[in-house]
């Protein structure tokens, strides 16, 4: 009976021997190729230090006009652009302002590098049910898979700093934007489509004069979310190196320090909060003249 | 008569995971319903045989899922084919590969869609230019061609409206300029007037008339009104079940329907608006002439009917451009025609 008593595993010995091995295939694959994914990966870093360096320099009212600029020109709504600089205010004043600007430097690269990455994805999976039925179960298991497992890989590979911080954000965060893409395309009037092949259209004039404005909409929602994970991961990619809000919430957590988490934590809702309602004020009004009429 | 533009020659489209195997049941005689239910392949066309001549307007007619849509569909192949071929100017369309494909669309053809089909995200004349863009032709060249035929539809000042703004007989016409605006011999149009109210359809009607006077272009015209059909066609084609039931003049179809599907469909025309006095007259010889009134061989019935009733003539002579007498309509015969 033991054998239904106790689950039959594999031998200790054996067991372990296995992890081993994956452990040094992993640690020789990293120490051989290990530099040259760094150097692969060292434009991006460059252009994180340069934005992080240049919000931090530029004087603070001008970021804030900048940023209250930005937000008109998505939102063109006063109510948003008067609380967006409330907000960064506030957040300057409870000293917070460096950390702050460091987390959107690395939100925007990551925002970046999933729209650039994320976007042709998106479209090749629209294109052919194969690859997306290939691609559809990656995007699972980067969603559900706790970010620490693959933090680990990351780390061998390329240790402590921005560039696995980065990195780490961009698995998290990518998904939506790949998986809205691909649906945003699919989801396009079929009539549409029948009208511009009958004026003789490429592939190419097809995606670029058709697909894409008209999944724009949907797209957006993607980039929409992709941003409000990158947010997300702000605390745990600061375990691996990365500046900014999460940081002080760390440290917040080993010293048991209440007031210190509480206030950067709701500084990144706050930019959640205004991320959020500039891409959906956006949003809507690139589609405003497709509903019904006036 | 002039040539064939477009040459149809025993197409076949059956809707299904298998058609080649369900066209040989269509081949051994079961029909659409019959395909459905016991084979579940949805008959589109079957036996298409039809020449389009060139400078013409065939109108193609046929109630609702009679198939017309798909036909259509098969010129510029926007629908493969189960079997069979099209030919347009002697090339058959099937031979080419996507690039030739590609030409033939931008260069032969233009289609106005039964649904509109404009891009919602396009302004009017952003979507009127669309055929003009996809052939690389500079913006400020598209922009003066498309406004000509946006002005033509009678859309001044809409240039900037998006579609969704626009009722449904606008939309239409904006398909229409769009096509218009390709500038192509062929002109597919897919129950173009279908969803304009009468007063505008009647408007359409004749801006294709006049078009059609000036322009010369080959028009494939799906309707399902018949008047529209015997108005605009030069040549009329009945559709039903997805097999073609008559082809022919108008006034032959109206005259002489081969079916009890065509009779139905011309029952209720009113023959002294729509028939000439052409389509009725015979060539017999030693009439009694001595009480007879004289007709131009393109006078409508209705034109001449009254004078008949008047004059109570024996005969009526029926002439030709050089006043040539061309036939004979006895008032027998015309009271024959009337009453049907
Ligand atoms: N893609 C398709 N798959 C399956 N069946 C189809 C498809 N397209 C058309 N059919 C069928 O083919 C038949 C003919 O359709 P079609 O659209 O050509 O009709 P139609 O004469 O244009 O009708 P309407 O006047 O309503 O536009 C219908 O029975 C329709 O259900
Ligand atoms: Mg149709």
């Amino acid at each position: 009976m033991d054998f239904f008593a106790d689950f039959p595993t594999m031998e200790r010995q054996d067991l372990r021997d296995f992890k081993k091995f994956i452990d040094f295939a992993f640690r020789s694959f990293a120490r051989t190729y290990g530099d040259a994914i760094e150097s692969f990966f060292h434009p991006l870093l460059m252009f994180l230090v340069w934005l992080e360096k240049l919000m931090i320099n530029t004087p603070w009212p001008i970021v804030i006009m900048a940023i209250a600029g930005l937000a008109w020109l998505g939102s063109r709504s006063w109510k948003l652009v008067l609380g967006t600089i409330i907000s960064f205010l506030v957040i300057g004043y409870f000293g917070m302002w460096k950390d702050t600007m460091a987390t959107m430097a690395i939100i925007a690269v990551a925002t970046i590098v999933c729209i650039g990455v994320g976007i042709p994805f998106g479209i090749l999976m629209a294109r052919s049910n194969r690859i997306q039925s290939i691609i559809t179960p990656v995007l699972d298991v980067m969603q559900t898979i706790p970010s620490f497992v693959y933090l680990i890989p990351i780390l061998m590979l390329l240790g402590i700093g921005k560039v696995p911080g980065l990195i780490a954000v961009c698995i998290y965060a990518i998904p939506p934007i790949v998986r809205l893409t691909n649906l945003g395309i699919r989801e396009v009037d079929k009539e549409a489509l029948e009208a511009i092949d009958a004026f003789g259209a490429t592939t190419w004039q097809r995606l670029t004069k058709v697909q894409i404005p008209l999944a724009l909409p949907t797209i957006f929602a993607g980039v929409n979310q992709t941003i409000m994970m990158a947010l997300a991961m702000v605390v745990i990619a600061s375990m691996i190196g990365v500046k900014g809000l999460g940081v002080p919430v760390l440290r917040a957590i080993s010293n048991q320090y209440l007031a210190l988490g509480l206030m950067n934590g709701l500084a990144i809702v706050a930019l959640a909060i205004i991320f959020d309602r500039v891409c959906q004020h956006y949003g809507k009004r690139i589609q405003k003249h497709r509903e019904g009429k006036h | 008569m002039s040539a064939i533009k477009i040459k149809i020659d025993s197409l076949y489209k059956i809707f299904g995971k298998n058609p080649k195997e369900a066209i040989e049941h269509v081949k051994s005689g079961i029909g659409k319903d019959e395909l459905l239910e016991k084979h579940n392949h949805v008959l589109g066309l079957q036996d298409i045989n039809l020449d389009i001549y060139e400078k013409n307007i065939q109108v193609i007619m046929g109630l609702s899922g009679s198939g017309k849509s798909t036909l259509i569909r098969h010129i510029n192949r926007l629908i493969e084919p189960t079997e069979g071929k099209i030919k347009v100017d002697e090339f058959d369309v099937m031979d080419y590969d996507k690039n030739a494909l590609r030409k033939f669309r931008r260069q032969k053809t233009a289609m106005v869609f039964q649904r509109f089909a404009l891009m919602p995200h396009l302004t009017v004349i952003k979507n009127v230019c669309i055929g003009l863009d996809m052939q690389g032709i500079n913006p400020d060249e598209s922009k003066k061609r498309s406004k000509h035929w946006i002005e033509k539809v009678g859309l001044n000042g809409y240039e900037e409206r998006y579609p969704q703004h626009l009722s449904g007989g606008m939309q239409q016409r904006v398909g229409l300029a769009r096509a218009l605006t390709n500038d192509a011999d062929i002109l597919l149009m897919d129950e173009a007037f279908s969803a304009l109210d009468p007063l505008i359809r009647k408007d359409m009607q004749d801006i294709l008339l006049n078009l059609q006077s000036e322009l010369n272009k080959t028009v494939v015209f799906i309707t399902h009104d018949l008047d529209e059909a015997l108005k605009l066609g030069d040549r009329i084609a009945i559709l039903k079940d997805g097999r073609m039931d008559q082809e022919g003049l108008p006034a032959d179809i109206l005259l002489n329907p081969k079916t009890d599907y065509v009779k139905r469909f011309v029952e209720d025309v009113n023959r002294p608006r729509v028939l000439r006095a052409k389509n009725i007259m015979e060539k017999v010889n030693g009439q009694d002439l001595s009480n007879a009134i004289i007709v131009d061989e393109n006078d409508f019935i209705e034109s001449f009917i009254d004078k008949v009733l008047i004059k109570q003539p024996s005969i009526i002579i029926v002439k030709n451009k050089e006043n040539k007498g061309e036939g004979y309509i006895s008032p027998q015969r015309l009271s024959n025609i009337l009453k049907k």
